[in-house]
C-alpha cells in the first residue's frame, strides 16, 4: 500500500517534470528573443573576431587531411593522390625526423631545466632586496632583453662572441686566459651552451613578474608570526615564501611542458648557421625546411600535428598529475 | 647649530635602530645586491658596447680597442646606412605596419572582449569556446600557409596582419579587466536612460579602460615589431614588404660572420664590424627609446593575465 502511493507520487513528479521541460523550452525561446532584442549590438560586435578566427584558423583545419595524401603543391588538394597512412609511416621511418625529434626534446628539456628555475631564484632575491630604488633600477634593466626580438639577441651574440673580434674573446685573450678565440657560435657544443644561456638571459627578468606578484599576495601575518617565533630570513623564505608560490610554479611548469616539442622557430633560425646544423635541426626547422622550402607539404603537416598532439597530451597528463598530488592544476 | 645637532641625533638613532632591529644589512644582503647588480648590468652592457663600436673609427675597432667607450668618434656607419636606404625604408614600412596592426588588433580585441565580459549574454560559453579553440590547437604551418595562398594574401602586407590579429591571450586580459573594474551598476543606469550597447561601450566603457587599452596596444605593437617568422613564410619574395627584423636577420645573420650584405653587395665588405654594430643599433634604438615608458604597462598587463591564470 505504502509502496503504491510512493509510485504514484513518482509518476506525478515525472509528469510535472515533463511539463516543465516543455515550458522551459518555451521560456528559453522567449529569453533568447529578449536577449537578442536587448543585446543584438553585442552580437554584431562579435562578428568581426569570429570571422577572423574562422577565416584564418578554422579554414585551415580541413587542410590537415593532407596527412593522408601525397600532397603536391602544383596539384592542390583535389588532384593530389590519397595514400592512406603511407606519408605517416614515411615520417616515422625518416632519420631526419628522429634527429629533429631528439634535438627538440633534449634542447627543450635543458631549456626547461635552466630557464625555468632562474626567474624563481631572481624573484626571491629581488624580494629580499632592501633598497626600493636599487630594486626598481635592477628590475627595469632585467626586463629589457624580453623586449628585443630574437634577431637582435642573436646579432648581439654574434658581436659579443665572435672568435676573432668578439668582446668576450678579446677580453679573455687580453687577460691571458685563452690563447685562441673560443668558437661560441660556430662549434656545436659551444653553440648549445651559448644558445641555452642566451635564452636564460632573454627571459630571466621578465619571468620574475609573475612570481613577484604571487609573493606579494602571500599573507603578511605569516611573516610577522614567524618573526615572533624567531625565524630568520632563510627559514621564512623556505617555509613561507616558497610554499606561497608553489601553485604559480606548478601552473607555469605545466604550461612549459606543453612546449617541450615546439621550439621557437625565430630563436633557432636566428642562432642557426651551417656549422651547428647538427644541433639546430629541431622540429620547427624540420617543418619549415621539409615543408615550405622543400615542398614536402604532407610530411611537414604530419610532423606539426604530431608536435601539437604530443604537447597537448603532455599538458593534460601534467595537469592530471598535479591534481593527483593535490595541487590546483591548470585546466 | 641646534638643527644640525638634531640631525646628528636623528642619524644616530636611525643607526641604532638599524643595527638593533630587522633591517640590519648583512653579508647576504650584499651578496644579493652584487648578484642582481651583475645580472642587470649584463642586460645593458651589450648595448653600450655595440653603441660605442657603431660610432668609433674603423681602425680602432679592428685593433680591438673599443670596449665601452667610443674612440675616434664619427658617424660614417650611420651615413652609410642612410645612403643605402634599405634599413631606413624597412624602418618606415615597419612603423606603418605596426600602426595598422595595432589599431586593427585593438578593434578586434575590443569587439570580442566587451560582449564576452557580459554575463547576461546568451550563448556566451559557446562563443568563448569558438574564439579560444585556436589558442589550444592550430592546424600547423602548411595548412595555414595554403589558406593565405588561397585568400590571395601571399606577398602582400596583409599577410603579416590578418593571421595574428585576433589574440586570445589579449582578449582574455581585456575581458577580465572589464569584468573586474567596470561596475555593472554604471552601465545599468545608462541603460535606464535609454542608452544602447554601442553608446555604453563608446561613452562609458572605453573611456574607463584607457589603461588596459594602452597596455594591450603595446603588447600588439611590440609583438608585431619583433616578429619575423611570418615574413619568412608569407612575404619572402617581396623585399619591399619585409619588416625591419627580417631585413636585419638577412643582413647580419645569414651572411656569415664576416660580411654584411647590402643590396649591392660590395658596400660594407671592408668595414663590417662598424656597420654591423650601427645596423644593430639602428634596429634596436626605437625599442630602447620607448622601453622606459612602456615597461610599467607591460608589467600591469602580465599581472592581470596572471590573476586570471
Amino acid at each position: 500500500m505504502k509502496k503504491n502511493k510512493k509510485n504514484q507520487e513518482a509518476v506525478t513528479a515525472a509528469s510535472s517534470i515533463a511539463i516543465s521541460k516543455q515550458e522551459r523550452r518555451e521560456l528559453n525561446r522567449r529569453e533568447w528573443k529578449k536577449c537578442l532584442k536587448r543585446d543584438w549590438q553585442l552580437y554584431v560586435l562579435l562578428i568581426f573576431p569570429i570571422i577572423c578566427v574562422i577565416l584564418f584558423k578554422f579554414a585551415a583545419y580541413p587542410g590537415m587531411r593532407m596527412i593522408f595524401m601525397d600532397y603536391k603543391p602544383a596539384l592542390g588538394y583535389d588532384r593530389s593522390k590519397w595514400v592512406g597512412f603511407e606519408t605517416i609511416l614515411k615520417v616515422f621511418k625518416d632519420a631526419d625526423f628522429f634527429r629533429a625529434l631528439k634535438n627538440s626534446i633534449i634542447f627543450n628539456f635543458l631549456d626547461l631545466l635552466i630557464s625555468f628555475p632562474m626567474p624563481i631564484v631572481l624573484a626571491l632575491m629581488l624580494n629580499e632586496l632592501r633598497f626600493p630604488k636599487y630594486k626598481k633600477v635592477t628590475q627595469t634593466l632585467l626586463y629589457l632583453p624580453h623586449f628585443l626580438s630574437w634577431v637582435i639577441v642573436a646579432s648581439i651574440s654574434y658581436v659579443f662572441f665572435k672568435p676573432s673580434t668578439g668582446l668576450v674573446n678579446v677580453l679573455l685573450m687580453d687577460w691571458g686566459v685563452i690563447s685562441e678565440g673560443i668558437p661560441f657560435l660556430t662549434e656545436k657544443w659551444h653553440w648549445a651552451v651559448t644558445y641555452l644561456l642566451m635564452g636564460v638571459w632573454q627571459g630571466m627578468g621578465w619571468g620574475t613578474i609573475i612570481y613577484l606578484a604571487a609573493i606579494t599576495s602571500i599573507n603578511g601575518e605569516l611573516y610577522e608570526a614567524a618573526t615572533v617565533d624567531g625565524a630568520n630570513r632563510w627559514q621564512k623564505m623556505w617555509h613561507i615564501t616558497l610554499p606561497g608560490i608553489k601553485g604559480t610554479t606548478i601552473t607555469l611548469l605545466i604550461m612549459q611542458l606543453g612546449r617541450i616539442m615546439g621550439s621557437n622557430f625565430e630563436r633557432l633560425d636566428s642562432f642557426g648557421n651551417v656549422n651547428v646544423k647538427d644541433f639546430q635541426y629541431q622540429l620547427a626547422i624540420y617543418i619549415y625546411e621539409k615543408g615550405l622550402s622543400g615542398g614536402n607539404y604532407s610530411r611537414a603537416t604530419v610532423v606539426s600535428l604530431f608536435q601539437s598532439l604530443v604537447g597537448m597530451i603532455l599538458v593534460i597528463a601534467a595537469d592530471k598529475f598535479a591534481k593527483l598530488i593535490g595541487e590546483d592544476g591548470l585546466i | 647649530m641646534s638643527k644640525k645637532n638634531k640631525e646628528i641625533a636623528r642619524d644616530a638613532e636611525a643607526n641604532r635602530s638599524e643595527s638593533k632591529g630587522v633591517s640590519k644589512i648583512g653579508i647576504s644582503d650584499i651578496i644579493i645586491m652584487i648578484i642582481l647588480g651583475v645580472l642587470s648590468i649584463s642586460c645593458i652592457l651589450p648595448f653600450i658596447h655595440i653603441a660605442a663600436k657603431s660610432v668609433s673609427g674603423k681602425a680602432v675597432v679592428l685593433a680591438k680597442e673599443v670596449f665601452f667607450w667610443p674612440k675616434d668618434i664619427n658617424f660614417n656607419a650611420y651615413v652609410t646606412i642612410f645612403n643605402d636606404g634599405q634599413l631606413t625604408h624597412a624602418m618606415g614600412y615597419t612603423v606603418k605596419l605596426t600602426l595598422i596592426f595595432t589599431i586593427l588588433g585593438m578593434i578586434v580585441c575590443t569587439c570580442a572582449a566587451y560582449p564576452l565580459s557580459k554575463k547576461r549574454l546568451k550563448g556566451r560559453e559557446f562563443i568563448s569556446v569558438i574564439l579560444l579553440l585556436s589558442m589550444y590547437f592550430s592546424a600547423g604551418l602548411i595548412p595555414e600557409y595554403l589558406i593565405m595562398k588561397k585568400l590571395g594574401l601571399l606577398n602582400t602586407m596583409w599577410a603579416l596582419i590578418w593571421p595574428l590579429i585576433f589574440s586570445p591571450y589579449n582578449m582574455l586580459i581585456m575581458k577580465s579587466y572589464l569584468q573586474s573594474t567596470i561596475p555593472d551598476s554604471l552601465e545599468e543606469s545608462a541603460f535606464l536612460d535609454g542608452a544602447t550597447n554601442f553608446q555604453v561601450l563608446w561613452k562609458i566603457v572605453l573611456p574607463l579602460s584607457k589603461p588596459i587599452i594602452a597596455t594591450l596596444s603595446l603588447f600588439y605593437a611590440v609583438g608585431r615589431w619583433n616578429a619575423y617568422a611570418d615574413a619568412k613564410y608569407y612575404v619572402f619574395r617581396e623585399r619591399a614588404l619585409q619588416p625591419l627584423q627580417y631585413i636585419l636577420s638577412n643582413m647580419i645573420l645569414s651572411s656569415g660572420n664576416d660580411a654584411i650584405s647590402f643590396a649591392d653587395g660590395s658596400l660594407a665588405a671592408n668595414t663590417p664590424e662598424v656597420i654591423q654594430a650601427a645596423a644593430i643599433m639602428f634596429a634596436t634604438l626605437p625599442i630602447l627609446c620607448v622601453y622606459p615608458f612602456i615597461q610599467k604597462y607591460f608589467v600591469k598587463g602580465v599581472m592581470i593575465g596572471a590573476v586570471k591564470g
